[in-house]
């Protein structure tokens, strides 16, 4: 017999701080408050978004389960498969790619053995290839769990790498 | 000069705080309204005379714009400060927001007195969190200070900010598919007419402007319209960031006055590497045209110049490629980044993104076949102009112009099976 498995309700820390976010919009358009409903469910799970928990955040704001499911699977950040534990976006747009993101894509892929869209057979580390990041003129660069990395060098990256990999998150 | 609207905290001590922002007199424009000193027909008129275009891409008059929306109509309006930065190449409103947050508040509250918008947002990109945390706290601050909020200073005037961070979009950077995805949808773009002007966001009356434009407002105010459209040329007034990225020595942000020889930018921004020669350009972030380097060199960085010379201003990211470059493999990822972003609303653009990414790869592994330049052409020609927002243009544009400039070196890769540039 399948077990059947425990509704997912959203923690009482998240809905108070859905809540708050919710200030920020006319009493009627609590949908405005759906990327940052999920960006905050994803991160208190693991770094992915399950079908739970895009019900909950549609509970929570009272819209419709497809609603939230079509946002869930439009938006680049928002993850509805398994991650590491952390998660590396390298760019390799034009202005990245003239730096030689190429090259330290090629380098991240060897020294982690995972093509990317792959995850570490330790479950530690994600990598993904990103669109433009936005930081041009500091290029390559990539973001590592949320925080910006500029100016990479493969030695940088190495020690980046190693860092994560050692299970320091920073 | 340099750094003298946008970045004009950049070199002072601790740039971001309320304090260093109005010793060099920010916020004074806005308390001259509070005093009832500034009507709203004086900032658009004065926003006419200095000539400022929205600094986005598109280069709408900003004055014009505001005019649109007519601050003694009722009801409802907003006034939202598009951050979604992501046109490839273009990293300026980062750097505002990150360095200067007090002046893009004052710009959006400046805005909200002469459109009648109580309520203002900030879009921020979903990567921008550092961005994001400085925002919110020069908001907490100017909170703190009574500078927004209900009533400010005892006036009539209500004003209240947020900024609402996305989750990684870029057509979201096309206005409204911002006031969608603010609402809480997806980012498609909407038909128009209606202008947001007239039904924006949650229905209502709105105005969505770039950052770099917001932040120019409270300086032009205080400076008068005169001091700013001297500071750039005729039809081109003001200053604008360039971001200067690619095969230069040292890339960056600069402010600068439009108008500027573009080898002149190409020296501030340290030049190209020794025995480098510069092979190609695009003045304006991706989706502009791609232009030779010859051509860049004799041109002046202003809206006019540009498309004399057949592409645009953009963005201003001026995106430099050195001899070494191989068009055909940044045409692919380029390619590639309009099909991973088309939001597929518009079966030109959604099918044509994804045919041109099959050809082009096909060219790079040598299995080019004769005729696919054309087809990449005649696939681009026909998503420009039939999609409902203007990122089919964004796709057509690079497609025709990498190909028309270096035709022969496309036509090598697709005859021999490889690059003619060996590095």
């Amino acid at each position: 017999m399948i077990k059947k498995q425990k509704k997912y309700v959203l923690p009482e820390n998240l809905q108070n701080k859905i809540d708050e976010n919710l200030k920020k919009y006319p009493s009627d358009h609590r949908q405005s408050a759906i990327l940052y409903a999920l960006r905050l469910t994803q991160n208190d799970n693991g770094g992915w978004i399950r079908e739970q928990h895009m019900r909950a955040v549609a509970d929570y704001l009272k819209i419709d389960y497809i609603a939230v499911y079509e946002v869930a699977t439009f938006y680049s950040m928002l993850k509805l498969k398994p991650v590491g534990k952390s998660l590396v976006s390298v760019c390799d747009n034009i202005s990245c790619k003239l730096k030689g993101a190429d090259n330290l894509l090629s380098f991240i892929e060897e020294y982690l053995q995972i093509k990317t869209g792959e995850t570490t057979s330790d479950g530690l580390i994600t990598l993904e290839r990103a669109e433009c990041l936005g930081a041009c003129v500091n290029a390559p660069s990539m973001i590592v769990n949320d925080e910006y990395q500029e100016n990479l060098t493969k030695d940088k990256v190495q020690q980046i790498l190693d860092n994560l990999s050692n299970g320091d998150n920073h | 000069m340099a750094n003298e609207v946008c970045f004009r905290t950049l070199s002072l001590e601790d740039p971001t705080s309320l304090s260093t922002y109005e010793s060099i007199g920010g916020y004074s424009t806005w308390k001259s309204i509070i005093k009832g000193e500034l009507t709203a027909i004086n900032i658009v008129e004065e926003l006419k005379k200095s000539c400022l275009r929205g600094r986005g891409g598109a280069g709408f008059p900003t004055g014009l714009k505001w005019s649109f929306l007519n601050k003694d109509i009722p009801g409802q309006k907003y006034v939202v400060c598009n951050s979604d930065e992501g046109e490839p190449g273009t990293c300026k409103d980062r750097d505002i927001m990150r360095y200067n947050p007090h002046q893009v508040i004052e710009g959006l509250a400046i805005a909200g007195f002469a459109m009648g918008a109580d309520t203002g947002y900030n879009y921020l990109r979903g990567e921008y969190i550092e961005p994001f945390s400085v925002m919110e706290h020069a908001l907490g601050e100017a909170y703190s200070a009574g500078l927004l909020g209900k009533g400010v200073m005892g006036s009539s005037i209500t004003f209240n900010l947020y900024n609402h961070l996305g989750a990684g979009s870029y057509i979201c950077g096309e206005e409204t598919a911002l006031l969608n995805s603010l609402e809480g949808g997806r980012g498609l773009p909407r038909f128009k007419p209606p202008f947001p002007a007239n039904f924006g966001l949650y229905g209502k009356p709105t105005t969505v402007n770039n950052t770099e434009s917001f932040a120019s407002v409270p300086v032009i105010l205080e400076k008068g319209a005169k001091w700013f459209l001297e500071l750039g040329t005729d039809n081109s007034g003001g200053t604008k960031i360039f971001s200067v990225s690619g095969h230069v020595m040292k890339p960056g942000n600069f402010e600068v006055g439009l108008g500027i020889p573009f080898a002149d930018l190409l020296s501030m921004a340290g030049g190209l590497a020794t025995d480098r020669t510069l092979k190609a350009v695009i003045p304006g972030g991706s989706s502009m045209k791609i232009l030779a380097g010859e051509i860049m060199m004799q041109v002046n960085m202003d809206y006019d110049s540009l498309r004399n010379a057949g592409s645009s201003l953009g963005s201003g990211a001026v995106i430099i490629m050195d001899d070494t470059t191989c068009m055909v493999s940044v045409l692919l990822r380029l390619a590639e980044f309009y099909h991973d972003e088309s939001c597929g609303q518009c079966s030109p653009c959604r099918e044509g993104t994804g045919w041109l990414v099959k050809i082009l790869n096909r060219i790079i592994k040598g299995q080019g076949k004769k005729g696919d330049l054309d087809t990449l052409v005649n696939i681009a020609n026909n998503i420009e102009g039939r999609t409902i927002c203007a990122f089919g243009e964004a796709v057509a544009w690079p497609i025709q112009s990498f190909i028309d400039n270096f035709h022969d070196e496309f036509a090598f890769f697709v005859k021999e099976g490889h690059s003619m540039i060996i590095n």
